[in-house]
């Protein structure tokens, strides 16, 4: 279907010039670090072994020569900063002053005209050695201990990068899946991102309802019903937690004071609350709850401005008609409103659910992953950076990958005509 | 009698407002830092009821029968309530307890009247029934959503201006004390602004969000360009992938990129955040535009084009001009994404010489930190995303719509 025109070959040659940039920061901010996941969840990698292993050298001088013949011995200090990891390939170049002539050095070291160059093959992690010098100075030897110490040593190592060798493991993934608690965090996971989409769709809808007629002060309203969605979640989500605060919160002392409560609810740091309906002892997830109505009610926004754009567009026809045809308010919601707006709702649905699913910075804000509240995205970060196993952070993060490429078939599957709405 | 009907229905409209509205005033006084205060659920909603259904009865209208009804509805609500609601002694503090009083009348009548407009209630009239069954539902939701959207702010910025000691004294106490003068009023910004630098935070905040929304433009107007105007292999592909790639989780990315910038020494200098934030909105930028762009007419750039312009040209001198709009809106939602942004900002950054906003809140966030300032900040982050939003509100709900999902 291309054709293969000259001018059709141009017009491709400058639609790729415009896209390279682009191509390029996506490519290497997105596709190669989920690559780059794949290959870490697959290896032993902690946190703290991002630093590279790094050859140290310094330098001890026990006597400083006062004149012109008096021998003059130093040592090298040498050791591996690393506590796991072999350097390998080890150069030590260090620039002489003037005047100094070599008597001994070690069989590792030679001098090859003012320069001292000392070569190892191999220092196993935490390796330490003193490696001494003896030389004999003439009359140009001018220098100060205090340059000598301070003088310039060129170091160079081969380290084995813990990221790019080919060690590969599974012990990530048995970790994770062999641990009980992981499908605890899945079925937080899907709570979470179930109860949070309909919980703010609902809202959503609701929202949208209420602002369908005109009337005064409308369209203030409508700029107010955003500010959740538009306010940094971090400013909102610390606001939340004060203000739920069981020890000094406002809505705890007020529930409290006007007899709604008997105590306080820690309702973000408390697990479940036991409830007695109709005889039976049930426990409720308090925290996940909470999470949740926050979660309903940052983004209700959205599905509230997608809803009322929906509503906005029904024409008022098919109400005229339903009306004459003797349909009732609640008749006309059932069967005109609600089958108009079933198609964005279920866009929506979708949208909103795999953005759920991949929510971090609330649930980290607002509970830091306790009290039952700890989903798939919140685990990357506990398994990667709190427990510092970077690996085992970079396996959960291939599960979530996994899942989402899941819904996201699902989400092509149903909906063939979503990219091009 | 055939107005027994309509009675009734004023009655319970009556009785669900006086009983909200009580609530509400009993709130309120308790956040003016009044008590002990108590709310007489039954009362105001007998005495509310009592009044609704009085006031139809009589048939009331016009300015003269609204005073008589308010009174005669005071009148009722202070009886049931013993001369002192919300257990406020009417003497001794009138205008907290009289107010009260006449406001939740004047506004239960106001209420009644209202949902009663054009019902008549002749018989059964299910239409009827149901539109007043809908009015009260959407009068109680109306009042919910303001209160739960507004709430939170109002207590930010509240909680701001008060000092520890009143705090901690007293939680449900908001008001706000203007005795101690201007400076201690804004005491919590002053130190958020200076000790804890935020004066340079908003710098670089400002700085790292100008800069991706100009990084995360120029390159996806070329681009969104490129792939609804130009032909090549590969533009279908291309636009499908835009798609999936804008449902990447930044938590994919997380820990390589964390890993791979401390390698490069990228990690924690604000050159990785200008990678990184219009990596994250790069695909939103095109995915916006794209649409935008395919609804221009082609025969603009066409004729541009015999008149002998360049590609370049085409899109500099037509197609930018004819888009600026949507341009806007993607500039402010760009700008958005970049403000707000936590996740990177905290994991990137550990030097407090370059924190963001979002990075410096979290230092703010320690028991070591008065709550006040905490809310300060809070109140410094939020204010400039809001007026910028107060501003070009219709160009950022229009970017809501079309970047639609991110989130």
């Amino acid at each position: 279907m291309m054709s293969h025109s000259p001018q059709a070959k141009s017009e491709a040659r400058l639609a790729y010039a415009f896209l390279l940039p682009t191509l390029l920061v996506v490519f290497s901010i997105v596709l190669v670090p989920v690559i780059a996941n794949f290959w870490i969840s697959f290896k032993t990698v902690e946190l703290s072994d991002l630093r590279p292993p790094k050859p140290i050298v310094k330098i001890q001088v026990s006597k400083w020569p006062k004149k012109q013949g008096d021998s003059f011995v130093f040592r090298y200090r040498i050791r591996n900063s690393s506590q796991k990891f072999p350097l390998k390939n080890i150069m030590i170049r260090h620039q002489l002053p003037d005047g100094m002539l070599v008597k001994e050095t070690d069989s590792r070291c030679s001098l090859l005209l003012n320069e001292l160059r000392c070569v190892f093959d191999n220092w196993p992690a935490k390796y330490r050695e003193k490696i001494l010098h003896k030389f004999i100075i003439d009359k140009a030897f001018k220098t100060s201990k205090k340059n000598f110490k301070n003088s310039v040593i060129k170091v160079s190592a081969d380290t084995d990068n813990i990221l790019t060798n080919f060690n590969f493991t599974l012990k990530n993934y048995v970790k994770i899946l062999t641990n009980p608690e992981f499908f605890f965090v899945l079925k937080t996971t899907f709570l979470y991102t179930l109860l949070g989409t309909l919980g703010s769709l609902f809202l959503g809808l609701f929202a949208a309802q209420l602002l369908n007629q005109r009337f005064t002060g409308r369209g203030f309203l409508r700029g107010l019903f955003l500010f959740p969605y538009v306010a940094p979640v971090i400013a909102v989500a610390f606001t939340w937690v004060l203000l739920l605060d069981p020890f000094s919160g406002t809505l705890n002392t007020m529930l409290v004071k006007i007899g709604f409560l008997s105590e306080p609810l820690n309702l973000f740091g408390q697990r479940y609350v036991l409830l007695n309906l109709f005889g039976f002892e049930m426990k409720f997830p308090l925290a996940l709850s909470t999470v949740i109505a926050f979660e309903s009610w940052r983004y209700f926004p959205l599905a509230f401005l997608f809803i009322l754009a929906r509503l906005q567009a029904i024409p008022n026809e098919l109400y005229e008609a339903a009306k004459i045809d003797g349909a009732s308010p609640i008749q006309q919601f059932l069967f005109i409103t609600l089958p108009q707006i079933s198609g964005i709702i279920s866009v929506m649905f979708l949208l909103r659910f795999i953005w759920t699913f991949n929510k971090f910075d609330d649930i980290f804000l607002l509970t830091g992953g306790n009290a039952g509240t700890r989903t798939l995205t919140v685990d990357v970060y506990e398994q990667g950076f709190a427990l510092a196993d970077l690996g085992a952070g970079s396996a959960v993060a291939v599960i979530i990958f996994g899942l989402l490429s899941l819904f996201m078939i699902l989400y092509f599957r149903f909906l063939p005509l979503g990219e091009e709405e | 009698m055939s107005q027994w009907r309509r009675v009734l229905a004023a009655g319970l409209i009556g009785g669900i407002a006086a009983t909200v509205f009580t609530i509400i005033w009993g709130i309120l006084l308790l956040f003016k830092g009044m008590e002990p205060i108590q709310i007489s659920i039954q009362e105001a909603s007998i005495s509310g009821m009592l009044t609704g259904a009085l006031c139809t009865f009589r048939k009331l209208t016009g300015a003269k029968s609204t005073f008589f009804c308010t009174l005669l509805g005071s009148m009722i609500f202070l009886i049931f309530n013993g001369f002192s609601p919300w257990n406020i002694n009417l003497e001794k503090n009138s205008i907290d307890a009289g107010l009260g009083t006449f406001l939740v009348i004047i506004l239960t009548i106001w209420s009644a009247r209202k949902a009663l407009t054009g019902i008549e209630l002749k018989s059964f009239d299910r239409d009827e029934i149901e539109i007043l069954a809908i009015r009260i539902f959407k009068g109680i939701g109306l009042l919910f959503f303001i209160i739960i959207v507004a709430f939170p702010f109002v207590y930010m910025v509240i909680t701001s201006l008060k000092s520890q000691m009143a705090l901690l004294t007293n939680p449900t106490d908001l008001s706000i004390s203007f005795e101690s003068g201007l400076a201690v009023l804004i005491k919590s910004y002053h130190e958020v602004w200076t000790t804890f630098n935020f004066q340079r935070y908003i710098w670089i905040s400002t700085i790292v969000s100008v800069g991706t929304v100009g990084i995360t433009l120029s390159l996806s107007i070329l681009g969104a360009y490129s792939v609804t105007r130009l032909r090549f292999p590969g533009r279908i592909w291309l636009s499908r992938s835009i798609l999936i790639i804008y449902m990447f989780p930044a938590i994919v990315l997380v820990i390589p990129l964390y890993s791979i910038f401390s390698q490069l020494q990228l990690r924690n200098s604000l050159i990785g955040l200008f990678i990184v934030y219009p990596a994250t909105t790069l695909p939103v930028a095109l995915y916006m535009l794209k649409g935008f762009f395919s609804t221009l007419p082609a025969e603009l750039e066409e004729a541009g084009r015999i008149d002998g312009c360049s590609r370049l040209g085409v899109i500099w001198r037509i197609t930018l001009p004819l888009s600026l709009p949507a341009i806007s809106s993607v500039a402010l939602y760009v700008f958005m994404i970049a403000w707000n942004e936590f996740l990177f900002a905290f994991m990137f950054l550990d030097d407090p010489n370059i924190f963001t906003l979002s990075r410096g809140m979290v230092s703010l966030n320690s028991s070591e930190v008065p709550r006040q300032y905490l809310m300060a900040g809070a109140v410094m982050v939020t204010v400039p995303v809001m007026a910028l939003f107060f501003w070009f509100e219709k160009y950022l709900v229009s970017g809501l719509a079309a970047g639609s999902v991110k989130g």
